[in-house]
């Protein structure tokens, strides 16, 4: 590979790459609600972005899935449309909104144009702060979340991501899936979905972010009318997740001819010092978007996967290290192999000098491109206020990749690439591969 | 239909000009096609080569091959090492790829607007002077089986869908998936490969499209200097695939896979395609997909199976003009719990005929016609997925002036040319109805019957 590391060099005396010029502005309403805002004018229409930080991991126990079924249950009917009536409403003013729900958040993304702005976000207003759950709708949606969780049960990708979780989090909720059990989906009632929504939807724990064709007047009371009645406090945050899982191998019988592989181990916190170390060590090890060391030996090489790849996961009640292969069931067994050697050498040697610029080169080339787009934007202007980065992140994002040296790289490769507690999940019939206790 | 302002909305997208995306378009001396698509809010450009050669266009027997080649198109060439397209894309900070369709392969770059020079550089080079080796075929080959494993084999819906589509066509190459079939896809040869490549990679087959933060004149400039000299494929023949003969009998099918936990059914119909300077049957059948089974909620189907009856957790209709031959209409019903297939399969049929009789509801339409006048404005934030839906149309033989004029195309619909297009979907002659259940499902459905 030496060649290639030659060109990179070559390609660094190029010019500086596009600079993503992104202007936002931390807006406050009226009523005391804060967003951060890119103001776009070119095209009449605004992407907005709403979160609240907890997401499905505050549902209460038993009643697994109730946050969930609250989220797909927003658009089903609020005041005094019912589910056909709201759609039909939102479809006439050619808006989108968008409700979903992860381990660590839920999510209200919309776009609407300029010239229907205040109707649309009227429409939308009456879904998050008087929605109806009727019976009947939450009946048909509960029928779709069954169908969903026992999809789950045969698909092998799902198979081995489930099993990580419940083998890794003991009673955390981040042990099972967020859309529940056939049980506990069964169970829920309509008050159950009421508290869900004001253990999730609440103001202490919101985040918003708005791009486009909008003005900080327009936004700052558009805020207070769309999202100032929500209820001031929310559930208690969840507790931390301990990190259950030993090094080793779990093989979940399957019949289907390629197994599916997910690994990993435990990772780093989005604020460790060393996690931008780690970061680009990731992306040389295993990250996707250019030619890690996991793709170069596992599929160029040796033609053993069509894909595989590694990264980090920093929730924010656990932090991993993860990865994912799939491999025809009597060839798995060497793509786990060349896997845990590539672990072992990065622990013990690190990279090079030409891999840690190659990769440099990359990630601060690679950041602009990510700003393309209203709603990609508000995304990123949400995260960032969830991750507690400062308004001005965007401009020193580059810097700190930079910043990384070969030395950052070697302590944290040793710190954190533990092969030993590197833990596999294969579901298949693998061949030449058994579960360790 | 509660929303005050509504009708006043409508007016004044009725009366506010389109704004039009500034696209030009040159062709080369070679026969190569140029369009670019200017967006000048960030300084990014994508760059795409398009060949008009998919897997339709493959020899009967080697079913895969343009996939195939498309993987091997990132080896050596005789200026490049392996991976070095890849590599150098990414050590400037872009991202690259490339996609395979029955009608068309895509090659793209996406990167800073001041690499657009690099990027030509080693698109244009690979074009023609790729320099593949015995070596890069063998374990290129395990790499696309395993894709195919991932893809297909591990999924009892593409299996299903490969099933669906070889008896849909009767004689067209439409019915042998893109990737191909596995037996023959194990065979692929380095001059099977090689044959391909040389027959359809050229300038005179192939259509630039750059988006993004560029000068149209630069783009040509630099078009002329690393594309114009690319020799063109003398004789290259018109695409003309083999053609379906007359479908007289409906065909129905069984899928059961124990991997299955959904069963559904699903009807697709041969259809018509959008045609250059012919749109309008096309428009029709967008316009009928969208009201039947476009939205959950608010569809024809949505309404009847989901929410008057609950015979269905899921309904859909679909269609996609956007194909060189002949395409397909489709049905979608996931009936309810204790709704067998065939009952559901029935009151799907009911839903299309009540439809028929009832009519296009005006409400309804005029949503779905606001919606297309909307994504014009939309669809300006996206410059990459402007720049996909221009090469695929143009190697889907349209024009730059059928593109043009769709949106219009769609807005000049009326309900009754829709209906007279849904009529075609109690024709099942030309149509495939195919299940998907699981053993357990299956036996019980059989228990009933004989019950």
């Amino acid at each position: 590979m030496k060649r290639i590391y030659l060109a990179f060099i070559a390609l660094l005396t190029f010019s500086v790459v596009a600079q993503a010029e992104v202007k936002i502005q931390e807006v406050t309403s009226p009523g005391g609600i804060t967003a951060w805002l890119v103001e776009e004018h070119s095209i009449p229409f605004t992407a907005l972005e709403i979160r609240f930080l907890g997401g499905a991991s505050l549902d209460p126990k038993g009643k697994r899935g109730a946050i969930n079924l609250m989220t797909g249950l927003l658009e089903e009917g609020a005041a005094d449309r019912d589910a056909r009536e709201f759609a039909a409403a939102a479809e006439g003013l050619a808006a989108s909104f968008g409700f979903d729900v992860s381990d660590d958040s839920m999510s209200v993304s919309s776009q609407f144009l300029t010239e229907n702005r205040n109707d649309a976000l009227a429409l939308l207003r009456t879904a998050l702060q008087e929605p109806r759950f009727d019976e009947d709708a939450i009946t048909r949606v509960k029928a779709q979340v069954v169908s969903a969780i026992q999809s789950a049960e045969t698909d092998p990708d799902a198979i081995s991501g489930s099993t990580f979780d419940r083998l890794a989090f003991g009673d955390h909720p981040y042990a099972t899936s967020i859309n529940g059990t056939l049980e506990t989906v069964a169970a829920l009632t309509r008050d159950d979905l009421f508290a869900a929504k004001d253990a999730v939807m609440a103001r202490d724990r919101m985040y918003v972010g708005a791009v486009g064709d909008i003005t900080p007047e327009e936004l700052g009371k558009l805020l207070d009318d769309l999202l100032g009645d929500l209820p001031a406090v929310g559930a208690e945050m969840p507790e931390k997740a301990p990190f259950l899982l030993k090094g080793g191998m779990t093989v979940v019988p399957f019949d289907t001819p390629q197994s599916v592989v997910t690994f990993g181990q435990e990772g780093l916190e989005r604020h460790d010092p060393d996690f931008f170390a780690a970061y680009v060590m990731n992306t040389i090890l295993g990250g996707s978007g250019r030619q890690s060391r996991l793709m170069e030996e596992v599929r160029e090489k040796r033609g053993l996967t069509y894909g595989v790849y590694s990264y980090l996961l920093p929730k924010d009640y656990a932090a991993l290290y993860m990865g994912r292969v799939a491999s025809a069931n009597d060839r798995v067994a060497q793509a786990v192999q060349v896997i845990k050697d590539e672990w072992v050498k990065m622990a013990k040697n690190g990279v090079t000098a030409e891999e840690l610029e190659g990769a440099k080169t990359y990630l601060t080339g690679a950041y602009p491109l990510r700003f393309d787009g209203n709603g990609p934007i508000a995304n990123i202007l949400v995260a960032m206020q969830m991750d507690d980065l400062p308004i001005d992140y965007i401009a020193t994002r580059n810097d700190r990749i930079n910043a990384v040296t070969l030395k950052d790289i070697a302590r944290v490769a040793k710190r954190l690439v533990r092969p030993d507690d590197l833990h596999f999940v294969v579901v298949g019939q693998p061949e030449g591969l058994e579960s360790t206790e | 239909m509660r929303i005050p302002g509504l009708a006043l909305v409508a007016l004044t997208l009725l009366i506010r000009p389109l704004w039009a995306q500034e696209i030009s378009n040159f062709t080369l001396d070679n026969g190569m096609d140029v369009v670019v698509i200017e967006d000048h809010r960030a300084p990014v450009v994508v760059h795409m080569v398009w060949y008009r050669a998919g897997a339709a266009d493959e020899t009967p027997g080697v079913s895969g091959v343009a996939h195939f080649l498309e993987h091997l198109l990132f080896k050596a060439t005789d200026d490049m090492k392996a991976g070095e397209l890849s590599d150098t894309v990414a050590a400037n900070g872009g991202s690259d790829n490339a996609f395979t369709s029955q009608d068309y392969t895509a090659y793209y770059q996406r990167v800073a607007a001041d690499r657009l020079d690099l990027m030509m550089k080693m698109e244009s080079d690979r074009m023609r002077d790729l320099r593949l080796t015995v070596d890069d075929i063998a374990t290129e080959r395990d790499v696309i089986l395993e894709e195919r494993n991932m893809r297909v084999e591990n999924n009892p819906d593409a299996l299903f869908g490969e099933q669906r589509r070889a008896a849909q066509y009767l004689n067209h190459p439409y019915g042998t998936p893109t990737i191909g079939w596995k037996h023959e896809v194990e065979k692929l040869s380095l001059e099977d490969a090689l044959a391909y490549y040389r027959r359809f990679y050229a300038p005179n087959n192939a259509i630039l499209v750059v988006a993004g933060d560029v000068d149209p004149a630069n783009v040509l400039e630099l078009a002329k200097k690393y594309y114009g000299p690319l020799a063109p494929t003398v004789g290259l023949m018109p695409r003309q695939r083999t053609e379906e003969p007359p479908q007289l009998a409906e065909r129905r099918m069984t899928y059961v896979d124990p991997r299955v936990s959904q069963p559904y059914v699903i009807r697709t119909y041969l259809a018509p395609e959008r045609n250059p300077g012919d749109q309008k049957q096309a428009a029709a059948l967008t316009m009928l997909s969208e009201l039947l089974g476009g939205n959950g909620q608010t569809s024809v189907l949505g309404r009847k199976l989901q929410f008057e009856t609950q015979k269905a957790i899921y309904t859909s209709a679909f269609y996609d003009g956007m194909s060189l031959d002949k395409t397909t209409f489709g049905l979608v019903i996931v009936p309810s719990e204790g709704v067998s297939l065939a009952e559901g399969e029935a009151a799907m049929d009911k839903a299309v005929a009540e439809f028929i009789e009832e009519g296009v509801d005006m409400d309804q339409f005029a949503r779905i016609k606001m919606q297309i006048k909307a994504d014009l404005i939309y669809q300006r934030d996206n410059v990459e997925a402007m720049a996909n839906d221009y090469g695929a149309a143009l190697t889907s033989g349209l024009t730059l002036e059928d593109i043009k004029a769709w949106p219009q195309v769609l807005q000049d619909v009326t309900p009754e040319e829709v209906i007279e297009a849904a009529k075609m979907l109690q024709d099942k002659r030309q149509a495939v109805t195919s299940w998907l259940t699981n053993p357990a499902a299956q036996k019980m459905t059989k228990a009933e019957v004989t019950q």
